[in-house]
């Protein structure tokens, strides 16, 4: 709050003085959002358009953001990126996994523009990456729908078999066995991040095969409306808040909070402090949040759901902690010991207990 | 009372005029939503059709990404055109487009990190190969058992998406790639890599075969026997059986064409712009071929045309939502109206339209 007065304080006095702002006389800092779907998505590309109007509110006329959404991963979003640094851009935030080798051919041509790109591996000088630990979230989830289902089967809709997304699978199985030890998971692959017809039929394809919760990682709410139609399946927001689902089918949300990471970094790039970095934050940083359990969860659930989020933003507990092993009976961790980092990013196998394969 | 006459024969001033009048009606009703939008529509059009070309920040740089966008289109609208001539109808060009990718970059990441420069022709044909073969399944279906192209070639669409899916995550995944779905990048991979023949030009191999392609239609069609058992097949094919063509050959031929076009154009995306084989490789192109072959009448040069204009509107479009904040829905419609309207033009090369005073009672 107070550095925002600052700003402003200062941005007042720049455009008092012509003085000031033939200082300033590079105009705003303009800053690039690529969107792999549309703003109105209501998930993943709602989250981080939520971030680029943080940027906005933070630093006001100082900034001028700009945007083009659902660009296709591949040659495409070259275009796009290309077209955002010859219009000036400064820093151009990549919002999609996909992005990543056109991110790093376009950054290698643009040397003075800073690229972030979002959940990728790749880095280069003016190439910073940035993710958050969604698994801290699917402890959680897991937690609360091991819990609530009577039919003991719950439902995943999958992405794409990316270590993003398998990490999620076993977070979330891992939590809900430790509460019932019952707990089935059925798995469908949607090979999309957004498709709202796709994501519906998925939805209802597992509360046929009896699936009573549903856990979601592709961004759209088709298959909030596919539980509600079917009553009795509860879902969790994926990425936003989804709120408008609250109290059911949605009983809590795993929300991406980017906005105070786009707000740092554009404001490294304003002060030319701006490096290269490698970010993954969860809970406790704030990037990840653990959106209000409603009421239709028993007020012990609850607590039980919030004292492990707190567990986890603390960092006194690790959602991948062992004894832990792969789901072809090999031990992966043993009795205390907690996963690092380099096998969660490049997790490409499923936990003891997971039916079904990852495809390949 | 306005009264429609049908033309004995389609009329070729019409047919030519028709496109340019499409267009005009596509910026007027465009301009409209724009304005409803909220946005300037002269500055919306002027953005979408004259800035990629001109705009002294952006033209250098858009003008070569033009021909990057068509390249593909083209190639694979003027295998379309043959069989859509003859009354074939090859609807599936996606999924012969992303198996000839997968088949082409198969083999050039089978020789990694091979030097040697057979590698990329072998490609080439590799490409065109898995495309022809992808187009023969419907060709065969229909030959022996009389099943509709349309259906099965457009089925296969699904079937080739899955298996991109699937090539993606294992067979062709990068090993260095730390288990993330994708192939090794072309772009590393000089041999293999179709990159750009001279450079901020945009032109690469596969503009250059679009450009060839479009060259051999025009020579089949007007000049060659086959291209006239072509054109008669579509226009008369009665009187086409009764002249000794063959429908299965014909059949054969034009589904195989066309297919191996799509598989080429596949190649050269997957091994140039695209750089790597992965889940969303498929963009479209095949399916956004049909409308440049309509779009250019089914004619070379019309396609030629077509192509350049279709990807002016797409990278116009881009633009357009970047500057302006136009949404990515918005561009969408406004490339259907141009279809839309070229359609709905069709009403007066078909038809003569009078002018009747009704008649008194």
């Amino acid at each position: 709050m107070k550095r925002r007065t600052i700003l402003k304080g200062a941005g007042a006095l720049a455009l008092g003085s012509t003085l000031g702002s033939r200082v300033l006389a590079a105009g705003p800092t303009k800053v690039g959002f690529i969107y792999v779907g549309p703003i109105g998505d209501g998930g993943w590309t709602y989250q981080h358009d939520q971030g680029r109007l943080a940027v906005e509110a933070e630093f006001g006329d100082a900034v001028e953001t700009v945007y083009q959404e659902s660009v296709p991963e591949g040659a495409d979003a070259v275009r796009a990126m290309t077209q955002m640094a010859l219009q000036g851009a400064e820093l151009i935030f990549a919002t999609s996994f996909g992005y990543m080798d056109q991110v790093l051919e376009v950054a290698a041509k643009f040397p003075n523009v800073k690229f972030e790109h979002a959940t990728g591996y790749k880095t280069a000088d003016n190439v910073g990456v940035y993710s958050a630990r969604f698994y801290e979230g699917r402890a959680v989830q897991g937690t609360i729908a091991g819990r609530m289902t009577r039919s003991n089967v719950i439902g995943y809709i999958a992405s794409f078999p990316i270590p993003e997304v398998i990490r999620g699978i076993n977070s979330a199985f891992i939590h809900a066995r430790k509460v019932n030890p019952d707990v089935q998971f059925k798995v469908i692959w949607a090979y999309t991040w957004f498709d709202p017809a796709k994501e519906a039929d998925a939805a209802k394809a597992l509360i046929e095969q009896g699936a009573d919760v549903i856990l979601q990682h592709t961004d759209s709410t088709a298959p909030q409306a596919a539980a509600q139609e079917a009553g009795n399946v509860i879902t969790f927001g994926q990425a936003s808040d989804m709120a408008e689902y609250a109290p059911l089918p949605r009983v809590s949300s795993i929300i991406d909070n980017w906005a105070p990471y786009y707000v740092a970094r554009t404001r490294a790039v304003m002060d030319g402090t701006w490096q290269s970095d490698n970010t993954w934050d969860g809970i406790g940083k704030g990037m990840v949040g653990i959106g209000e359990i409603s009421s239709a969860v028993p007020a012990e659930v609850k607590a039980e759901a919030e004292a492990l989020r707190d567990a986890i933003a603390a960092g006194s507990y690790h959602p991948f902690t062992g004894p832990l092993r792969k789901q072809d009976g090999s031990d992966w961790l043993a009795e205390g010991e907690v996963a690092d980092d380099g096998t969660l990013a490049g997790m490409g196998f499923y936990v003891e207990g997971l039916e079904g394969d990852v495809p390949s | 009372m306005i009264v429609f006459e049908k033309r004995p024969s389609p009329s070729r001033f019409w047919a030519a005029v028709t496109p340019v009048l499409a267009v005009l009606a596509t910026m007027i009703a465009g301009g409209v939503m724009f304005w409803l939008l909220g946005k300037d529509p002269l500055v919306a059009i002027r953005t979408i059709f004259w800035d990629p070309l001109f705009d002294p920040t952006f033209g250098a740089y858009s003008r070569p990404q033009l021909l990057v966008k068509a390249g593909p289109l083209i190639l694979i609208a003027i295998g379309l055109s043959i069989g859509f001539r003859a009354g074939i109808w090859n609807i599936g060009a996606e999924g012969q487009y992303i198996i000839g990718a997968i088949v082409g970059a198969g083999v050039g990441l089978a020789f990694y990190p091979t030097e040697s420069r057979l590698i990329f022709p072998l490609m080439v044909l590799a490409g065109a190969f898995g495309g022809w073969l992808w187009a023969m399944i419907p060709a065969f279906l229909r030959v022996r058992f009389g099943t509709n192209e349309i259906l099965v070639s457009l089925m296969l669409v699904y079937v080739a998406e899955a298996m991109l899916a699937s090539v993606s995550q294992g067979l062709l995944r990068n090993p260095d790639g730390m288990g993330f779905p994708g192939s090794r990048n072309f772009k590393e991979y000089p041999a293999a890599h179709n990159g750009e023949i001279i450079a901020g030009t945009g032109m690469h191999w596969g503009v250059v075969m679009a450009l060839i392609a479009v060259i051999f239609a025009y020579l089949l069609l007007s000049r060659h026997m086959l291209g006239f058992q072509v054109r008669l097949s579509g226009e008369a094919p009665r009187a086409a059986r009764f002249s000794g063509v063959k429908p299965a050959r014909l059949v054969l031929f034009c589904l195989g064409l066309s297919g191996a076009l799509a598989g080429m154009a596949g190649l050269f995306e997957v091994t140039g712009p695209a750089g790597q084989v992965s889940i969303d490789f498929g963009s479209g192109y095949g399916f956004t071929a049909i409308i440049v072959a309509f779009l250019g009448r089914l004619n070379p040069l019309g396609i030629l045309l077509a192509g350049l204009l279709m990807a002016l509107t797409y990278i116009g479009g881009d633009l357009a939502s970047l500057m302006l904040g136009i949404p990515a829905a918005a561009i969408q419609l406004f490339q259907g109206m141009l279809l839309f309207f070229l359609l709905a033009m069709d009403i007066f090369t078909n038809f003569r339209i009078r002018l009747k005073k009704p008649e008194a009672a």
